[in-house]
């Protein structure tokens, strides 16, 4: 294996175009190096982006959000005021990552490219309408963040492609998310099921935008757009609150494992909405 | 494939090594470098064992490939005593018996030690949550809460942060 540590955008695809598939990008390596150990990837070459300076920061779009570098680390997104500001379930999600000690390496756009369908900040970025920045042979191309993920460790990202950044909308007034898993161990644990909302109400609390997404209840993280538009121009009562609840059971395709039964997975997710659903209100109110 | 040379600060000196690509920190700092008090437990990231501190922040050594040391700064359980004498989470533990087959005790220290520089007053569920991810198979936990919470309340404890 070989590593390479380029200092510029220009280097790193310079690399991408030398050694094709052979090289997989490194940021924070929680799950690259997991993986490399047990013989379950073996790459030709890992291209470590950390020292890329622009990867490595948080900052505003011209649009008035946020960027997030791919190198930005869990614990950076959680010291950066800004985003918990403006994003505090996407802030919760991205916490919610390992333990501290994974925190202080793992990123989010790493999360997302390892496709794992229970990855936490996920659902938390799609109900954000997050956008994905990917630098290949042919320039820069965005994608919505919910087309990354294609399936437990597929995404839709080609040979040869680097993830650069991830961008957040700007924030309308008296807006707010959430994100709520459940684990049987509160910290260091992987969640059995979650639930990101993102919604913005009027003065009147009346909600005029939602987003509902899902996570570990299907081979990906799902936008759920049925369960979305079940809130809109609702006052979140409980009527609205039951179909956007009927909408995420039926978003749910889950798996049986160790963690939990499909019957169980089905029966928490829209638990966990309604509860997120709640949280994110009381934040946009307050 | 030729080795990469990699300069690094460990412990407050310049240390040089030479590793593999796919080498970790960890075996680094205990195969090539002596450092044994960085522990191997699983390998995988989920114990804490092998946690230092490195440009800041505590990272599991396991975790980090040993290319990635090149310029930055790694403080090891053996750096945490200085020249006055063990750092005050080093003597909570021995005074609260925070420890009992020990394997798990230098990736605690460590992260304590960065737990009270960053918060010198943490609450007992802080004091949970930063150290969830340090697995202790023998002493149950609480003594080890204890030893932070009274390393927190030693006035000493910011001779070394
Ligand atoms: S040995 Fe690194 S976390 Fe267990
Ligand atoms: S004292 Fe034995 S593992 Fe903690």
């Amino acid at each position: 294996m070989q590593y390479f540590r380029p200092t510029t955008l220009e280097d790193a695809v310079a690399h991408l175009r030398a050694h094709g598939p052979g090289v997989t990008i490194l940021a924070g390596g929680t799950d690259l190096v997991v993986q490399i150990r047990a013989g379950l990837r073996a790459p030709e070459a890992v291209m470590d982006i950390k020292r890329i300076a622009p990867l490595s920061e948080i900052t505003r779009t011209e649009e008035g959000g946020w960027r997030i570098g791919a190198a930005v680390s869990g614990a950076e997104i959680s010291a950066h005021a800004g985003l918990c500001a403006d994003w505090p379930g996407l802030v919760e999600g991205v916490g919610l990552i390992g333990s501290m000690q994974v925190q202080s390496r793992a990123t989010p756009v790493g999360n997302l490219c390892n496709a794992s369908p229970a990855a936490d900040s996920v659902p938390a970025m799609i109900a954000a309408g997050a956008t994905v920045y990917v630098l290949g042979p042919n320039g820069m191309r965005k994608i919505p963040v919910e087309e990354v993920a294609q399936g437990p460790g597929k995404t839709s990202l080609r040979a040869g492609e680097l993830v650069t950044s991830v961008t957040l909308p700007r924030r309308a007034a008296r807006s707010a998310d959430a994100y709520l898993r459940f684990t049987p161990r509160a910290e260091m644990d992987i969640a059995v099921a979650g639930a990101a909302v993102n919604l913005t109400l009027d003065d009147s609390g009346r909600c005029t935008f939602a987003r509902v997404a899902l996570g570990a209840v299907a081979p990906k993280a799902l936008l759920v757009p049925e369960a979305g538009a079940a809130l809109v121009g609702t006052m979140l009562e409980s009527d609205a609150l039951r179909r956007m609840a009927a909408a995420v059971t039926a978003a749910c395709a889950p798996i049986d494992d160790k963690r939990g039964t499909a019957t169980y997975r089905t029966a928490i997710a829209p638990v966990l909405a309604r509860r997120a659903v709640a949280l994110a209100q009381t934040r946009a109110a307050a | 494939m030729p080795k990469i040379h990699v300069t690094t600060t460990v412990n407050g000196g310049e240390t040089e090594f030479l590793c593999e690509a796919h080498h970790t920190l960890l075996s680094v700092l205990r195969d090539t470098l002596g450092l044994t008090g960085t522990k191997e437990g699983c390998g995988s990231g989920d114990c804490g064992a092998c946690s230092v501190n490195m440009n800041g922040r505590v990272v599991c050594a396991c975790l980090v490939l040993a290319p990635e040391a090149e310029g930055a700064t790694i403080e090891t359980v053996e750096g945490l005593a200085g020249e006055a004498g063990m750092h005050p989470v080093q003597r909570a533990f021995i005074e609260t018996a925070a420890l009992q087959c020990g394997f798990c005790t230098p990736g605690f220290m460590v992260a304590a030690k960065d737990l009270l520089a960053r918060n010198p007053d943490p609450s007992e569920t802080e004091i949970r949550y930063w150290l969830a991810g340090n697995l202790c198979r023998c002493t149950g936990y609480d003594k080890i809460v204890r030893a932070v919470q009274k390393a927190a309340r030693e006035p000493g404890r910011h001779a070394r942060t």
